[in-house]
């Protein structure tokens, strides 16, 4: 790969997050424990019945998935935005966008994979049944890189407001409800025997529109920001 | 870098530049230009708007009035390109949990490498020789200053715009911005810098030129 | 340069803009009352009471065309927004700014007269069917736009995020609208539609249409009203507010 090409400086932007993101590696499990720790309070709060806990339980997950993955979000761009590596990336004369794509993917990479791989597992604890946990499986595999693209979006935009966490939070939510809404019903529809096809073609459709959109909207966020 | 540099054909021209936030105009019009083997020294007090200006030139704002030319051409006319500017603002633009070693092979792989030199090099000749492989988080402020200057030294492009290059150095570090500089300019490139008005004693010797900015 | 070409660029200067929008207020705000007026007199008097609901279905008059504004507002915030992102024209930014509290009021008095309505149809004053809580989230997306834009510093670039933003939920729109209808249709038991069981009367629909016009005057006034003053606190140093103000304590 030819130095200075877009290319390379994709696979840079990603191995370098990658890299800062393995230096602080004990960071990088919080998200899972606050997952953990918030699934653990629905049958502190609503009784171990495993009658009451199991219906609940793909939407339980979902939920927490989408809150966990916010954690991360407000970070993305802050630290690149004090130590001026944003002016770097927009001056580069690299396209913006495939570099916050690499970016976003990075998110995606250390926070939205693990909880992908940890939410049937949790939705077991809540008493989901085995047959619904592939679905469940899926439906994240295919959402958590929605909430990333999304999120990643928003955390462009308030990357210069001090303060922003909770803000971020309130914009990435109510855009975020689909997935929340797909998600959540493919897993009740393969719990309840009825066909999962509708609502996982709409988030593969939805990360299709996303993948390309996404990272423009990120671009345009920076520049914005930058200026 | 190119070496069939057209040396009457400015690199980077600036023609009734102006920045104004809201009713407040921080700097312009403002006309110059900067040829190969130039350096212009912007001076002017503290607020003058220096840093803005370089900000503008590097392309992060865009300007209120006027036009940047690269070349002959208006600038946002022409494709990006990484190997036209290198910028060097206040922040340095470095990782703080990266080695100097590994924030000059992201650049490198960000924006190229000028033939002839490597990042080890780069790293040795800024005098920061055995700690290459330390987090720049250790770094002192000037050791941080010399990896961002090393950085800057292997990037392939035509104009540099420093924004306070001496600050946070000691004598000999500021000796190393002088060099750096007239490497630089011999190379064919151009150099844009800001100083606030206590203009370092060697500046003299490699600027053409200097330019109030008007506050 | 044609004259309509002229006249746009003349409407971005800000004191045209205030002097335009100032003269045409009253006419705007009479007009929307002149319609307002017969919608109202002839939905809550004249028209006949459904058969099902009663009386109570006569909030239809106001619930359905706040309903229409709160998404119309939505649109014309993005599409001024989009003008101030592409041609980074202040008035537009001023516009797409004003838009929104007043989209969200709109779909506030949506959501409120709905609840209000449900009342006496469900028993309840608040059902999760798929039209309310579609307005719910859009209040939410509102309400992020609002928010993004008071936490900057800089108004004009909490405008300029602010208005990425509602472009971001713009795209977003029709998917939340269209999950939300999915959602609804997967958990059967509760779905009730407000519009269940009637039909639209003839006689319903005219105070119903003069009602929508009426809304949509209504929100132009208060956009423009509210650019106004936006307006005026962007310039506030300059000359032309500084007489107008000295012209305003001697009157």
């Amino acid at each position: 790969m030819k130095a200075g090409s877009t290319a390379s400086a994709f696979v840079a932007v990603l191995r370098r997050d990658l890299v800062v993101f393995w230096r602080h590696r004990s960071d990088a499990l919080n998200p899972l424990v606050f997952a953990l720790i918030v699934v653990t309070m629905f049958p502190l709060s609503l009784g171990p019945e495993s009658q009451r806990l199991a219906p609940i339980a793909g939407g339980v997950t979902f939920v927490t998935v989408v809150l966990a993955s916010l954690l991360s979000l407000d970070a993305l761009f802050r630290s690149d935005a004090e130590d001026g590596s944003l002016d770097l990336l927009v001056t580069s004369g690299q396209p913006l966008a495939l570099i916050a794509a690499a970016r976003l993917l990075a998110h995606w990479l250390g926070t939205g994979l693990p909880l992908t791989l940890a939410g049937p597992l949790f939705a077991t604890l809540l008493g989901l049944p085995y047959a619904a946990a592939a679905t469940l499986a899926g439906a994240l595999a295919l959402g958590t890189p929605l909430l990333s693209l999304i999120g990643g979006a928003c955390a462009a935009l308030t990357v210069g407001l001090r303060r922003s966490g909770i803000l971020l939070a309130l914009l990435v939510l109510p855009l975020t409800l689909p997935v929340l809404i797909f998600g959540a019903g493919a897993v009740e529809a393969a719990a309840s025997g009825a066909t999962v096809q509708v609502p996982l073609l709409f988030l593969a459709a939805g990360l299709a529109l996303a993948l390309p959109l996404a990272p423009l909207a990120c671009a345009a966020a920076i520049r914005l920001n930058v200026s | 870098m190119p070496e069939d540099a057209d040396l009457d054909l400015p690199l980077i021209a600036a023609r009734a530049l102006a920045y104004s936030r809201g009713d407040e105009t921080i700097f312009g019009p403002l006309d110059f230009a900067v040829r190969p083997g130039e350096t212009l020294v912007l001076e002017g007090a503290n607020g003058a708007g220096k840093t803005t200006l370089i900000r503008v030139l590097a392309g992060l704002m865009p300007p209120s009035a006027g036009t940047i030319e690269w070349r002959g051409e208006p600038i946002d006319t022409l494709e990006p390109d990484p190997g036209r500017i290198a910028m060097l603002g206040h922040q340095l633009g470095l990782k703080a949990d990266l080695t100097p070693r590994e924030n000059l092979r992201f650049r490198i792989a960000l924006g190229g490498i000028r033939g002839g030199i490597t990042a080890a090099a780069a790293l040795k000749s800024v005098g920061l020789e055995g700690y290459e492989d330390t987090t720049v988080r250790t770094l002192s402020a000037g050791q941080r200053k010399r990896t961002a200057l090393a950085a800057l030294l292997m990037t392939p492009t035509w104009v540099w715009l420093l924004d306070e290059p001496y600050a946070n150095l000691d004598r000999e570090g500021q000796v190393l911005v002088d060099r750096m500089l007239e490497a630089h300019a011999l190379r064919g490139g151009a150099t844009i810098l800001t100083s606030h008005g206590l203009v370092h004693p060697s500046i003299a010797r490699v600027a053409t030129r200097a330019l109030g900015v008007p506050a | 340069m044609n004259a309509l070409t002229l006249w746009f660029h003349k409407l971005g200067s800000p004191p045209y803009f205030y002097r335009f929008a100032g003269r045409l207020l009253p006419w705007l705000y009479g007009a929307s009352i002149a319609l307002a007026a017969p919608a109202l007199w002839l939905g809550l008097f004249r028209a006949p009471a459904d058969y099902l609901q009663g009386e109570s279905v006569r909030i239809l008059y106001i619930h359905v065309p706040c309903a229409w504004m709160s998404l119309f507002a939505y649109l014309a915030m993005a599409g001024a927004g989009f003008v101030a992102l592409v041609w980074r024209i202040k008035l537009a930014e001023l516009i797409a700014m004003a838009a929104a509290p007043v989209g969200a009021a709109f779909t506030f008095v949506t959501l409120v007269t709905g609840s209000l309505w449900g009342r006496p149809t469900w028993g309840t004053y608040w059902v999760w069917d798929a039209r309310l809580t579609s307005e719910l989230v859009l209040l939410f997306l509102y309400f992020g736009v609002i928010g993004l834009y008071r936490a900057f510093d800089d108004p004009r670039r909490g405008a300029r995020a602010a208005c990425l933003l509602a472009l971001i939920g713009v795209v977003n729109l029709p998917v939340v609208h269209y999950s939300v209808v999915w959602w609804n249709t997967l958990h059967q038991a509760q779905s009730v539609s407000l519009m269940s069981g009637s039909s639209i009367h003839p006689s319903m629909l005219v105070p119903l249409l003069l009602m929508a016009l009426a809304t949509h005057v209504w929100f132009f006034a208060s956009v423009f009203a509210r650019a106004r003053i936006a307006t005026l606190e962007q310039e506030a140093g300059k000359e032309w507010v500084r007489e107008l103000a000295r012209a305003g304590s001697t009157a």
